[in-house]
């Protein structure tokens, strides 16, 4: 066939006209865009570039808007627009005739039509509407090519909202004879699944239908769609893998057409689209795994080529080998492929072979400690891509031994990097490994000055806020508390008698809330000196209003004392007549404070930090006023949002800015100290790019002397020089043996890696032992056991409300047994000695096998729960570290208790046992502590119960459960919460519900953390799913109301649905199973239409038009709320589905 | 899924820009702007790959011009790589030992050529062959649309 085709391009040259002739590029700068080109070219200035181009564009606009100008000519016009518009003057005028073009013109001027529409026009351009009908029309022409055509621009935009007209069309094409037809249509279903996924999730069949396709190349189109199926729900498809797995081993032992090969390597993005949906259906799935192994180890092996493409696919191979159930021959296959790639010479493959470390090094820390000395070199290596991976690898193997190491690599490198998305998320996990691992206080602190200097205030509001809770929750040992909080008094006194200029923002408010809560901790510090020094910070002129107004707010709490009360006068008077409302306020608080000392100790009492602030949040004490006031014909409150909403009428307005001002849910976090406003920690997780990145801060970096003394050192010296060091002794010798067959392990793989110099192999070596230390006795529990990532981290013990970190593993264990003398000896012992690293070594011991040893000084430990089943334990490193604080994940294999789940039933409050509630599931299981939940529809609410099952002989104390939710406000039933559970026996939390932003499916995060009767403390995380049918409530309104409402909503969607005809009246009877199904009310059928009204907890109203329309029903749906109208059909789809 | 693709040369020309996800017209400018600063400052012989934001910019130097694909987190980079890599060798197959000044004066072309190749941001079709009979078959199409017969021979 293209032997015809190649032909008939020899013979036809002459009677084609130059221009479409391939290969023509020299002849056609002859024509009017090569002389604009040419002109561009030969000029000099920008200027002058600017000048030709308005030129050129007002006559284009002349001409296009002239009547006798032929499509033909129009397709040249658009030809120079386009290019125009690519060097970067806008001609907006244009589009209009674009599309025109597009509507009008023969093929091939239609194809420069819809090219130049898909490159002006934007998919929320208004002028896109214009070209729907095109885009119709042309669906349906004969001519294939205006087919194609215009499933090419359907896929690259297509206004959202009109997916729906041209759905049907698309869908039919999926039965197109010609194959490239079909695939383009797959690919553009593809398209609109990612855009609006409810639009086609009506032909999910038909998808499978795509997938079965005779051509290879319309298979191939379908995986795009499967891929992010089953990333969505791999349980829906785990039927397909065998299907997957032949197919790959068609493709891998070459049985497609040649058209398919690249480079005599058969369809390796085939390949590589199959390799990636297997390794999401084989992710913790040990049977489904099983029938991929042997196609996986076949792709291995055919991979043989040296070619880049090859690479790839031997990347995603490994990778794949690494994610789904593991199997010993090829882990150990995919670690020798991982080993040509970090050997290898070429660049770009060693990038890779460290990401795929960094990827397998939490599950096989050995293959770091193989390949350390390469890493050591990437380290170095001048190119900033490589040594960036690598510190993502360190970061991963980091542990409290190589802690101060790594620190001081990724701290080295933000100094030299320019770049803000890198500067934000190393300092990210700088922090956290700070707090996870830090040796001392020093340490901690300082290593978190360099942070707030560094990440300035691009960095995620959550560093500075987790790291003052921190501080301010303390732990248990109050002499600990007070020499951590010491120490940055200490450190940051000193740095505002340096520059303080050069701080960021965030970094001074830090400092000025340290100061203002802990600078009388410092018994020699007189508080007019602090005062003044926060004086002089007012002063700056970089210094914005929202860190004044922390300063005052410290000024406030340390003024007394003559010359300390004459300071703040002096202040609070300059500001008093502050623009600043804010300001305004605070000079006033300080100005009547500093004056009155009792008044000032009654409202800012010293440490009052722990206290708990009850925050009605519900303000239930103005209700009384409110009401008094709508009597009085005040207008109803409505929230900022809802008026930005209304303000915007029906255009939808981006929400965005307004995002962080909208109301945090108050009663989910009670706020422990009101003077710290920011303490309410808004996001978790280090990896987004939601901060500003305008917000560029004097990024000054300090000089540190104190982690330049230690980098590099510790490490290194506690091999050097082990030990004469209580908590070695107290370690019976057969559990050393670990670790050092560890070190055996490192030092002998360090020796055959070939070196040039052998003093810098020796600092290399050097250098190794310290980041690499500690890997070598993890590795023999790790490598089967796939151990969650999380697993490391370790709880520090929580007052009141638990936090995610602990900043140095000797407080803890000085925290744990706060009532036994030879421990606190033995604590500050250590501290005192500053043999940290010695700790910190033999803590991996004590982490896999707790030691019987510590137990018995111990006394009180609870560790002997634990100890006749120590094999679990042996599976589930690092559960226990030290003899202190745990935290583990809920263990996923423990099945929930059958006719335990019955007796729960029984404990429902009696209020709640004649309404309907869901089947009760298991959350989590931690020590003696079993947690379970269900959710109970009330008419007006929706309650979450969490039943606290305690088996033990022994009371678990100060309780605290955590619930919170993205989609949720979740706030709290009980007046007073639950405290303690006795031995054996249930208690029930509930929380009760609302959405607060609608979605699908709805997850409630929560953690509990509680202290054993002996004082250790223990927490564990839980999830809970529920559907959004449960928050949906009938909306009881008359057609009259249903009208109004109608036109006042902004959001919509429009969809067609299945409807029931095996009955008399079809609309009826659909209605009917949506009203049972999913509670909604019907407020009327007329005919053939019919109008349903429901509101989703609390008061979110959704209405719904139903209209039978050629054998479906047509149904749009409209809500005050985005997402909700997406989020009910989706549910109404279900709903009809089952039926 | 690919994000971008962008062409411009060792001057920071643009020569061609693809956009696989709605992108505000001011934005697209920015990023036009940092994808040349940051590629253009490349040491010769430095990795291909490059972290922006939370994407991977995917580069490779042609001769005179330079071919920049932003990819998303989770794609395979070397894949990438030959993406970029069948693209230059669609346009040389097409235009015969293709040079930046065929891309410059036949822009239009190249487009074309990439809309066959790749279609909301996912391969279509990689053979070379296939991609040029289509683009070949539409260029003949010329003036008289009557010409039936070739479409009988691409799709047939």
């Amino acid at each position: 066939m293209s032997d015809v085709v190649e032909k008939t391009l020899t013979a036809l040259p002459s009677l084609l006209s130059l221009d479409s002739q391939p290969g023509s590029a020299k002849l056609s700068s002859t024509s009017k865009l090569g002389n604009l080109i040419r002109g561009i070219t030969e000029l000099t200035s920008k200027h002058e570039e600017e000048k030709l181009i308005q030129r050129e564009l007002s006559s284009i606009k002349e001409q296009v808007s002239s009547p006798n100008t032929t499509m033909r000519q129009m397709k040249e016009l658009m030809v120079r627009t386009i290019y125009c518009e690519m060097l970067g003057y806008e001609a907006s005028f244009s589009y209009i005739h674009a599309i025109k073009l597009a509507q009008q013109g023969t093929v091939l001027e239609k194809r420069v039509g819809y090219l130049a529409v898909s490159l002006f026009l934007n998919e929320s351009h208004e002028l896109l509407l214009l070209l729907v009908n095109t885009v119709l029309k042309d669906l349906q022409s004969t001519n294939l090519i205006e087919v194609c055509m215009a499933l090419t621009v359907v896929s690259q935009m297509f206004p959202k909202d009109m997916i729906p007209a041209i759905l049907p069309l698309v869908e039919e094409k999926l039965n197109h004879p010609k194959e490239i037809i079909r695939r383009k249509a797959v690919l553009a279903l593809y398209k609109f699944y990612l855009i609006a996924p409810n639009q086609v999730q009506h032909i999910h069949n038909k998808f499978r239908k795509a997938l079965c396709d005779k051509d290879p190349g319309v298979m191939t189109a379908s995986l795009h769609i499967y891929l992010q199926l089953i990333q969505e729900n791999p349980e829906g498809y785990k039927d397909l893998t065998a299907s997957f797995v032949t197919i790959l081993k068609q493709v891998v032992g070459g049985k497609l057409p040649m058209d398919f090969n690249y480079h005599s390597v058969p369809a390796p993005w085939l390949q590589i689209q199959l390799l990636r949906i297997l390794s999401l259906l084989g992710k913790n799935d040990q049977s489904t795994s099983e029938i991929m192994h042997e196609v996986l180890d076949e792709s291995l092996r055919r991979a043989e080529m040296n070619h880049n493409i090859t690479y790839a696919i031997l990347y995603e191979c490994v990778k794949c080998i690494y994610t789904i159930h593991p199997k010993s021959d090829l882990l150990e296959k995919a670690a020798k492929c991982i080993g040509n790639f970090v050997l290898s010479p070429k660049i770009n493959l060693k990038y890779l072979g460290l990401k795929a470390l960094t990827y397998v090094v939490q599950q096989d820390p050995k293959l770091a400690l193989q390949h350390q000395m390469t890493i050591i070199e990437c380290l170095d290596h001048p190119d900033l891509i490589i040594k960036r991976e690598t510190l993502e690898l360190l970061f991963r193997i980091t542990n409290a031994q190589n802690v101060t190491v790594i620190v001081e690599k990724m701290l080295e490198f933000l100094r030299i990097s320019g770049d803000d998305h890198t500067t934000i998320d190393l300092v990210g996990k700088v922090a956290e490994l700070a707090e996870k691992y830090a040796p001392d206080n020093e340490w901690f602190i300082e290593t978190m000055n360099t942070v707030f200097s560094v990440g300035g205030d691009m960095m995620q509001p959550d560093i500075p806020n987790s790291f003052l809770k921190l501080l301010s929750e303390g732990f248990d040992s109050v002499e600990e508390d007070r020499k951590l909080r010491l120490f940055a008094v200490n450190s940051y006194i000193s740095l505002l008698q340096g520059t303080p200029g050069k701080l960021p923002q965030r970094f001074l408010q830090v400092i000025s809330w340290v100061l203002g809560e802990y600078s009388h901790l410092r018994e020699d510090l007189e508080a007019a000196v602090v005062l003044r020094l926060l004086a002089r910070l007012l002063d700056m002129k970089n210094c914005s209003s929202e860190t004044k107004s922390w300063v005052l707010t410290a000024m406030t709490k340390l003024c007394e004392g003559g010359s300390g009360v004459s300071v703040a006068q002096q202040v609070s008077e300059t500001y008093s007549s502050s623009l600043d409302t804010v300001l305004r306020q605070r000079a006033q608080e300080l100005q009547y404070l500093s004056q009155d000392s009792e008044l000032r100790a009654r409202v800012l009492p010293r440490g009052a930090g722990l206290e708990p602030v009850e925050v009605d949040s519900s303000l239930s004490f103005l209700d009384g006023f409110v009401s008094e006031a709508l009597a009085a014909g005040a207008a109803p409150y409505k929230p900022p949002h809802q008026r930005q909403e209304e303000l915007a009428g029906t255009k939808a307005l981006s929400l965005e800015p307004y995002g962080l001002s909208l109301p945090i849910s108050m009663s989910s976090c009670s706020i422990t100290d009101r003077q710290s406003p920011t303490l309410l920690s808004m996001s978790s997780g280090l990896s987004g790019d939601s901060t500003d990145l305008s917000h560029k801060g004097g990024s000054a970096t300090l000089k540190l002397d104190g982690v330049k003394r230690v980098w590099g050192r510790e490490g290194y010296l506690s091999q050097k020089e082990p030990v004469e060091e209580p908590a070695q002794v107290e370690v019976p010798s057969p559990l050393r043996s670990p670790s050092q067959q560890g070190e055996a392990d490192s030092s002998h793989s360090q020796t055959p890696t070939p070196t040039p110099t052998p003093e810098s192999d020796q600092e290399k070596q050097q250098l190794a032992s310290s980041l690499f230390v500690g890997l070598g006795s993890q590795s023999s529990v790790c490598l089967m056991g796939k151990s969650e990532p999380t697993a490391q981290r370790f709880r520090r013990k929580a007052k009141g409300h638990s936090t995610a970190s602990s900043p140095s593993e000797q407080i803890s264990n000085s925290v744990v047994s706060p009532h036994s003398a030879v421990d606190n000896l033995l604590c500050n012992n250590l501290l005192d000695s500053n043999i940290t690293s010695e700790l910190a070594l033999s803590s991996p011991e004590l982490t896999s096998q707790p030691s019987p040893g510590l137990t018995t000084t111990n006394g009180t430990c609870d560790t002997e729960a634990e100890l006749p089943d120590s094999d679990i334990k042996e599976s589930e490193p690092a559960v226990i570290r030290d003899n202190s604080v745990v935290a583990t994940d809920p263990a996923p294999h423990e099945a929930p208790d059958r006719p335990k789940d019955l007796c729960l039933t029984s404990h429902l409050p009696a209020e709640l046992s004649g309404l309907s509630h869901s089947e009760i599931s298991h959350l989590c299981t931690n020590q003696s502590l079993e947690l379970s939940a269900c959710h109970v529809q009330k008419e007006d609410s929706l309650l979450l119960v969490v039943f606290i099952t305690n088996s033990s002989d022994s009371a678990a104390q100060q309780i605290l459960v955590q619930v919170d939710s993205e989609e949720l406000e979740v706030s709290c039933v009980c007046d007073s919460p639950v405290e303690e559970v006795s031995s054996h026996s249930v208690t029930v939390c509930q929380y009760s519900l609302t959405v607060k932003r609608p979605a699908v499916h709805i997850e409630v995060v929560g953690m509990v953390s509680y202290q054993l009767a002996n004082g250790t403390s223990q927490s564990a995380q839980f999830s809970y799913k529920l559907p959004l049918t449960s928050f949906i409530r009938p909306l009881t309104v008359s057609t009259e109301e249903y009208g109004t409402m109608w036109l006042a909503f902004s959001h919509d969607t429009k969809q067609n649905l299945t409807l029931i005809s095996d009955s008399q009246e079809p609309l009826t009877a659909t209605l009917n199973v949506l009203k049972r199904k999913l509670q909604l009310h019907v407020v009327e059928i007329i005919g053939m239409e019919g109008i349903v009204a429901c509101r989703v907890l609390q008061d979110q109203p959704c209405l719904m038009h139903c209209r039978v329309h050629a054998g479906t029903l047509a149904v749009w749906l409209r809500s005050p709320i985005p997402d909700l109208p997406d989020c009910l059909i989706y549910h109404c789809q279900r709903a009809l589905q089952g039926h | 899924m690919m994000r971008f693709l962008l062409l411009f040369s060792r001057q920071g020309k643009l020569r061609l820009q693809k956009w696989f996800t709605p992108i505000p017209e001011r934005e697209k400018k920015k990023i036009i702007r940092e994808m040349t600063s940051l590629v253009l400052a490349r040491q010769p012989r430095s990795c291909n790959f490059l972290h922006w934001k939370d994407l991977k910019i995917i580069y490779k130097r042609y001769a005179s011009l330079y071919f920049c694909l932003a990819i998303e987190n989770q794609e395979n980079e070397l894949l990438a790589l030959e993406v970029i890599h069948r693209y230059v060798e669609l346009l040389d197959k097409y235009f015969g030992n293709v040079c930046e000044l065929d891309i410059i004066f036949n822009f239009e072309k190249a487009y074309f050529i990439l809309d066959e190749f790749l279609m909301g941001g996912e391969i279509q079709e990689t053979s070379k062959q296939i991609v040029n009979r289509c683009i070949e078959s539409s260029d003949m199409l010329q003036e008289d649309d009557s010409s039936e017969w070739y479409e009988v021979e691409l799709f047939g």
